[in-house]
């Protein structure tokens, strides 16, 4: 059953107050899965796209609202760059670092070739 | 009573009175463990060895000058700790052995805290069931045919089930509060920025907030009172005092001016549910306090943003797994497909879907239109709550629409399990301070009752639960496992 997302593309979504918001393909899905480093069988990419369509979609419920003169709130606290005196105290042993690496060589971790 | 069914003040005044010794007090935590945790499952590792060489280690008094000398306490297993296995209920981590503990883990083992174990949840931490856990789900005491809430599922139904007095949870959208109200105990979220967050693992860095849940209100705030305050290695973590919050513990509440928004008692809150905080609230005003009516219009906007602002943060958290330095990996002759064999594996389903729900709502050409969106709208929800506690010390709502559903009902469908937290939600959006009490049953499930602060007013939350607990007796019933005298 090819598509089943194209009817959810069908009803909705466009939002009055934040402009077109357009349900999600599966060739997006891909695209997303790529970028999130993730592996997608077919079946769940039709899944996964009806499920995060349906949850955009109630995201939509925010365009409800007009934010124009709202400044974004990152974090609660007024906190933005702390720093600290630059001592140098001891971190930890590189074994102790590395007996959580899943492949090492030599004191290094080792992955697949990359160029 | 058993000793496995007192709380850590309790235990407290028996050890100081040499009623009994630390080494029978760890050992009745475990025969418990062993009698009921088949039917619960709130455990996904114990240290008992450990935990008992630390309590032959405290057996005499003069070594005991720790705030929690001798008690037992557990940790959801998102709290690192070091040498011992932390999996986030995820198979990603299902071997990881940190190096260090979490500063809040080695704040109680500096105070001679013994830790039990390990408590199970939704893995990394998403959900509100602990059904998502990648190892097994856990079950609610009062009904095993139930869910024990989550993400902090295995703490609330430990802490319920008596297989421990106290332990630490995360809280998120509710983590903490949620389940300790599914479970009938207590649930406690400082503010953000109160307890450090270095060591648990991160799910959503800007509402993450380490917390307690415990039979009793006296024992959230002995703990807190280990726990709370700046640490330099969380960048986050607020530098401002730190009360004695055990000072708070004190019922007398005349005059304080307690709030219940109208968006509270809408549609889609079960009746029951409704009927018991009114009635709080009526105790409320029966001990002096002060109660009206308000609104807080951007309620209902609040988990819109949150499902765009967690996801979000959550993919970032979580690029570094990459099967390089740590967690699962599953070999590839290329490092793409090395990088995503394994963070397939590693991840189930729920977490996979906010990861790629975080990475579409940051990507180019949507950010502006949800996660920029998203966090305006949390501002028009914090200033909701700055407009009430102008003129009122406390807000209080039901923690949950409804009590504990059972296990597989919500499954599958995200939007009626993202509902649960509906009340949470906003209280993590604008870094406040929130707890969960027992405040009756419903069908013999029990409710709770959440009582909301201003930012850095932990005080006079607890000092509200404290008096509500010490004018009622909901905490004292407990759920029947088999075993237990009556």
């Amino acid at each position: 059953m090819p598509y089943l997302f194209d009817i959810i593309l069908n009803i909705n979504v466009f939002c009055g107050f934040g402009g077109m918001v357009m349900a999600l393909t599966i060739k997006e899905v891909e695209d997303i899965a790529l970028m999130a480093r993730l592996n997608l069988k077919e079946e769940e990419k039709e899944d996964f796209a009806q499920q995060l369509n349906l949850i955009l979609d109630y995201s939509n419920l925010l365009h409800k609202l007009n934010t124009d003169n709202v400044e974004p709130l990152t974090y609660v606290l007024p906190v933005y760059n702390v720093f600290r005196d630059d001592v140098v105290s001891p971190g930890s042993p590189r074994e102790e670092i590395l007996s959580n690496g899943p492949l090492l060589e030599d004191g290094q971790y080792k992955v697949p070739k990359i160029m | 009573m058993e000793l496995y069914e007192l709380g850590l003040r309790d235990l407290q005044d028996k050890l100081n009175g040499d009623e009994v010794s630390v080494k029978e007090i760890i050992e009745s935590i475990f025969k418990r463990i062993h009698a009921v945790d088949d039917k619960v499952k709130s455990f996904i590792t114990l240290d008992e060895e450990n935990a008992l060489k630390k309590a032959a280690g405290l057996s005499s008094k003069e070594n005991r000058k720790g705030k929690i000398a001798g008690l037992p306490f557990a940790l959801k297993d998102v709290f690192c700790t070091r040498g011992l296995r932390t999996t986030c209920a995820s198979r990603m981590l299902e071997n990881f052995v940190p190096i260090y503990d979490a500063t809040a883990v080695s704040r109680l083992n500096t105070e001679q805290g013994i830790l039990i174990g390990k408590l199970n949840m939704d893995e990394f931490a998403m959900g509100s069931s602990t059904e998502l856990s990648a190892f097994f789900p856990t079950r609610n005491p009062w009904d095993l045919e139930r869910v024990p809430g989550g993400s902090s599922g295995g703490c609330a139904a430990a802490v319920a089930a008596g297989e421990v007095p106290v332990a630490l949870g995360s809280d998120t959208g509710g983590s903490i509060r949620q389940p300790a109200s599914f479970c009938g105990v207590v649930g406690f979220k400082p503010s953000y920025g109160r307890v450090s967050r270095w060591g648990v693992v991160a799910y959503t860095s800007s509402m993450d907030q380490a917390g307690v849940i415990a039979r009793k209100v006296e024992d959230c705030a002995l703990i807190m009172d280990i726990i709370a305050g700046h640490d330099p290695l969380d960048a986050t973590s607020a530098n401002v005092e730190v009360p004695d919050f055990r000072a708070f513990l004190n019922p007398d509440i005349r005059g304080m001016k307690i709030a219940y928004p109208t968006e509270c008692f809408q549609q889609g809150v079960d009746e029951e549910v409704k009927n018991l905080i009114l009635a709080a609230l009526k105790k409320y005003e029966e001990l002096g306090a002060v109660i009206e009516e308000v609104s807080l219009p951007h309620s209902e906007y609040a988990l819109p943003a949150y499902y765009i602002i967690g996801p979000a943060e959550a993919s970032t958290n979580l690029a570094c797994y990459d099967g390089v330095r740590f967690g699962l990996r599953v070999e590839a002759d290329n490092i793409l497909d090395m990088y995503c064999n394994s963070r397939t594996a590693g991840f189930g389903d729920e977490v996979k879907r906010r990861i790629m729900l975080g990475t579409r709502v940051l990507s180019s050409g949507y950010y502006e239109n949800y996660y920029l969106k998203a966090m305006k709208v949390r501002r028009l929800i914090k200033n909701d709550f700055d407009q009430v506690f102008k003129s009122f010390d406390l807000v209080i709502t039901p923690t949950t629409p409804t009590a504990a559903f059972k296990l597989g009902a919500e499954i599958g469908d995200p939007l009626t399990l993202y509902g649960n937290d509906i009340f949470t939600v906003p209280v993590n959006m604008a870094g406040l301070p929130a707890i969960s009490i027992p405040c009756g049953f419903s069908d013999g499930l029990p409710v709770g009752m959440q009582i909301i602060g201003r930012a850095f007013d932990e005080g006079k939350v607890l000092k509200a639960a404290y008096a509500f607990e010490q004018n009622t007796s909901y905490h004292k019933t407990k759920p029947f496992l088999g075993g237990e005298q009556r």
